[in-house]
């Protein structure tokens, strides 16, 4: 009898844990309902019976599964789509596509997924999508498959790649069948495998060949792997040598953008401005002004912050400059505390302002995500933007000292005031402009950290130490001098970092920075002649 | 000799503190109880503290509506340390000393946790720590609701390994105490465990570090050698922003390389666009997104007092909702608000938490709690994924610590030890 009721239970349990196979629709149906179940393994089973219904709803169903975008009502159980509205969702039937009209959270409960549901969701959506139209899509979906092929995936890439036309999924499509190749019974077809995955820089490819180069029993296949272990190994030493490169050019820019403003109201004036980086910091709570009065366009915003925040920066320079620094000159003791006092006044602003919380400035869609050149070398768009950005700031920046009448006249006051002056140069009104033209460009360095770091009342604080030592060790008063320094400094930081950490990285930096300086007082490039003299 | 002396000061001391006490609530007008709120409402942990006094104000007002305590209002007393370590102590002093509170709620840090200890051990107080902390502590005059490292850290690495099958562990931290403490537990740990040197990378950055390339390629490096690899950070606020932002960048997604975080909660979360962290981890003992009727009451009648239904919950919150409603209970066990008898009457006391269960005061000042993984969605609130089947009472002491083995704490007679060894079988005191 109990025997007996135990086979009646553990056949239930069957039942409800695997549907029998029905019809499609019928199928789906089923699925779906079983995703307002709690256990995170009933939900897999559903996904999984879900993509393999062959239901033309499925795949849309996946994708806003995945997106979170799927409810269930509490007591019906019914399984809606969920669109964010006034005092709640505007939900839609699955199945039937009926609108149901608006209901609170506490009504229509989310299908909570996780991480692992999140990959086999992905996993699914993939193997669906692979005759997509959009080639991004196609490409993910071989990526997905690839490393983990059965028959049946093996013959639908097989067939795919017969009408490919895309260069980059032919090669995908290529390195997925070659590792399920890898596996093959025929000596002559893992020749041929390891062959085509010879320097191929894929994770799971150097997996494979180092198994195969352990454990095979053919000699000659054994070697074959080996060698194309080391083609692997010497491809992902280049990559790794350009990506430090990379790394330390764009904390470089970092650098020169936040030094280059000081560059000048040290470099040139010799005025030591302690509130410099709160100059970056207005510039960066700019950009988070402007992209709240245009919410739509994120990425015009952030071209509209740039002049916004130079004019922001400046107008707050000059008013510095005016209001206390010009009291001041040639007592630089007085102008440390002066102006260290201003940029506690500015932190205390914006906190009183805008909150002691960091404000979030969303990145535009075309600064986010990777450029890759190969599956170990990624070049993030944003960090490239801002390397491309520092150059063309530079670029303006030496433009205007060496090409422009204002330029001449700046030159001409700091090398020396007095001649300057007999020659009918308004010093106090360049001293002024100046000042501006040196804030300015420390806010349009704002607009670009606010896309790397946080826009807060510290943002300025994490920066003005390293400015400071970029321009000294750059050599005061020389542009191309703070160029250098910073890209240098960037790189000698991301070429200690890996095998020293990142805060001896930067104790390392400081230590040769003190020694150099010890050596050679005036820098990198030190100015020359009867000027460097003062 | 010493460990005489040293008691006949203390008991003179507690001596003169009790004195000092009946003497002036003599001259007080008993007609309400004095209940002191530590935070810091300025300065760099405004950010956290605030909403910690606003927390602890609503609890009041609603005891108070509820009748008060022992026929008596309550009454809060807020000061403001200004997130000024030295300061905590001597507003702390200030609170006892002349404005005679019975109890403080307060301290969010660490180091100013520690200023405040001599202050409330010398006036024989009780103060309620309500924030996760590295444990290595048992004060007779402290009452930890936080969590201790196997009330978080712990926990989320069994679920790691045991549910997701981590093999290869990342341990980021920002460089100071409570990152290298956990740490120092964890690797212990994992190396119990059964896990090579080689599949564990320790990472420390300074405060608010903010270029993470390098990092993250090297954890993509370390993640990309076929075992499953997991990060468990303990990066310290402001940094949080940029790491996750890298990780987005570089094309890192939570189902490649989870990463779990000790610090990162609702309200570090609120304000900063999350679709790109879905499915990244947190661990705490509690989140706004349990379902509970304790909870949505909670949140309810937060929201009121806020008067801001966007206003997020989190753990923290809950810790003082515990600790307060633990301290009322004991008082009225004790019938009185006397810091020595209470201090007695809160072991054992039980109350309901807010994710469905209840929360005991253990002899050693902690709490038991249930653990909770959330995986973190693109509304900014966490999924919880996986908890504890029940509470996990807090250990003071950490077992996987060389120094700290064989220490145990129990605040009962007759052993009445915050820090005893079970082989040495020796009491340290309260000096460590």
């Amino acid at each position: 009898m109990i025997k007996r009721v135990f086979y009646l239970f553990a056949t239930l349990l069957l039942l409800a844990g695997a549907p029998l196979p029905v019809s499609a629709a019928d199928g789906f149906e089923q699925a779906i309902v079983q995703l307002t179940e709690r256990s995170f393994r009933t939900k897999e089973t559903a996904i999984v019976s879900i993509a393999e219904s062959g239901d033309e709803r499925a795949l849309p169903l996946l994708k806003r599964l995945l997106d979170g975008d799927v409810r269930y009502l509490r007591y019906a159980r019914t399984v809606v789509y969920a669109e964010k509205a006034e005092g709640g969702y505007r939900i839609t039937e699955v199945l039937t596509g009926e609108e149901l009209g608006i209901k609170d959270r506490r009504e229509a409960k989310r299908v909570v997924i996780n991480n692992a549901l999140r990959s086999v969701l992905r996993r699914q959506i993939a193997s669906l999508s692979l005759n997509s139209d959009a080639p991004a899509l196609r490409l993910a979906a071989v990526r997905e498959m690839s490393g983990g092929l059965d028959d049946e995936t093996a013959s639908a890439l097989e067939a795919r790649q017969q009408v490919e036309s895309n260069a980059t999924i032919r090669e995908a499509i290529d390195t997925a069948l070659a590792l399920r190749d890898l596996e093959s019974e025929d000596k002559a077809l893992r020749l041929a495998a390891i062959e085509r995955l010879h320097g191929s820089l894929e994770p799971v490819a150097t997996l494979r060949l180092h198994d195969l180069a352990e454990g095979e029993a053919s000699a000659e296949v054994k070697q074959a792997a080996q060698n194309a272990l080391k083609a692997i190994a010497f491809n992902r030493d280049l990559s790794g040598f350009g990506e430090t490169l990379f790394f330390g050019l764009s904390l470089g820019s970092v650098l020169v953008l936040a030094a280059i403003g000081l560059a000048i109201t040290f470099g040139v004036m010799g005025v030591i401005n302690m509130a410099h980086g709160e100059l970056i910091m207005l510039g960066a709570y700019t950009t988070y002004v402007v992209q709240q009065l245009m919410p739509n366009h994120i990425g015009l915003s952030i071209l509209v912050s740039i002049p916004a925040a130079f004019l922001i920066s400046a107008l707050a320079g000059i008013a510095i400059e005016r209001g206390v620094i010009r009291h001041l000159y040639g007592r630089p003791l007085e102008t440390l505390l002066a102006t260290f006092g201003i940029s506690l006044i500015l932190q205390q602003t914006v906190r009183t302002i805008f909150s002691p919380l960091n404000r979030s400035v969303a990145t535009p869609e075309f600064m986010s995500g990777a450029l890759e050149i190969n599956s170990a070398l990624t070049l993030t768009y944003n960090r490239l933007y801002v390397f491309a950005f520092c150059l063309l700031v530079f670029a303006a920046l030496l433009f205007i000292l060496k090409k422009t009448p204002l330029g001449l006249q700046v030159r001409a006051v700091s090398q020396n005031r007095a001649m300057a002056r007999a020659m009918g140069v308004r010093s106090e009104w360049v001293d002024a402009l100046t000042f501006g033209l040196g804030s300015g460009v420390a806010g349009v360095a704002g607009v670009a950290l606010s896309q790397l770091t946080n826009v807060g009342p510290n943002l300025g604080q994490a920066y003005i130490i390293d400015s400071f030592m970029v321009v000294v060790f750059g050599g005061v008063g020389n542009l191309w001098g703070t160029l250098v320094a910073g890209l240098s400094l960037g790189v000698a930081n991301k070429v200690l970092e890996p095998w020293s950490g990142a805060v001896l990285a930067k104790i390392l930096v400081l230590a040769f920075i003190i020694l150099f300086i010890q050596k050679r007082p005036r820098g990198l490039f030190p100015q020359k002649g009867r000027a460097a003299e003062g | 000799m010493k460990t005489i002396a040293h008691r006949m000061k203390r008991s003179a001391l507690a001596l003169s503190a009790g004195l000092a006490l009946t003497t002036s609530m003599a001259v007080q007008a008993a007609d309400t109880i004095k209940v002191g709120v530590l935070h810091s409402l300025s300065g760099t942990m405004a950010i956290s503290e605030t909403t910690l006094k606003d927390t602890m104000l609503m609890l009041i007002e609603e005891q108070n509506k509820k009748g008060g305590l022992l026929g008596k209002k309550l009454e809060p007393v807020v000061v403001d340390p200004a997130s000024n370590w030295p300061l905590f102590a001597e507003k702390a002093r200030e609170l006892i000393d002349q404005q005679d509170v019975d109890v403080i709620f307060g301290c969010w840090t660490s180091v100013s946790r520690k200023s405040v200890l001599p202050v409330v051990e010398e006036l024989d107080s009780v103060l309620f720590y309500p924030v996760q902390y590295e444990g290595e502590e048992s004060s007779k005059n402290v009452f930890y609701t936080g969590a201790a490292p196997n009330q978080q850290a712990i926990p989320a690495v069994d679920y790691l390994m045991n549910e997701i099958g981590v093999e290869r562990w990342v341990l980021a931290g920002t460089d100071y105490v409570y990152p290298r403490t956990t740490n120092k537990i964890l690797a212990a740990y994992l190396k119990g465990k059964g896990v090579a040197d080689s599949d564990i990378m320790i990472n420390y950055t300074p405060f608010g570090h903010s270029d993470w390339q390098s990092i993250v390629s090297d954890i993509k490096t370390f993640g990309s050698a076929g075992k499953k690899t997991a990060v468990v950070s303990t990066i310290n606020g402001d940094a949080n922003v940029p790491f996750y932002k890298e990780l987005g960048n570089q094309g890192l997604s939570a189902e490649d390389i989870p990463v779990v975080a000790f610090s990162v909660g609702e309200e570090e979360l609120s304000g900063i666009d999350t679709a790109p962290l879905v499915g990244h981890m947190a661990a705490w003992n509690y989140f706004m997104s349990v379902d509970t009727e304790a909870n949505t009451d909670f949140i309810d009648s937060w929201h009121a007092y806020i008067q801001n239904d966007d206003r997020v919950t989190n753990d923290p919150m809950e810790a003082h909702y515990i600790g307060f409603n633990m301290w009322v209970e004991a008082v009225r066990k004790a019938g009185t608000t006397e810091p020595s008898v209470v201090q007695d009457a809160l072991i054992g006391v039980s109350v309901p938490n807010l994710t469905g269960g209840y929360a005991a005061m253990m002899p050693n000042h902690h709490i038991s709690k249930p653990v909770l993984l959330g995986e973190i969605q693109d509304d900014g609130q966490f999924a919880v994924v996986w908890e504890t089947s029940g509470t996990v009472p807090g250990d003071a002491w950490s077992d996987f610590l060389p120094g700290s083995k064989d220490i145990i704490s129990d605040w009962r007679a007759p052993l009445s030890c915050g820090n005893y060894n079970v082989k040495e079988k020796t009491c340290s005191g309260q000096n460590f």
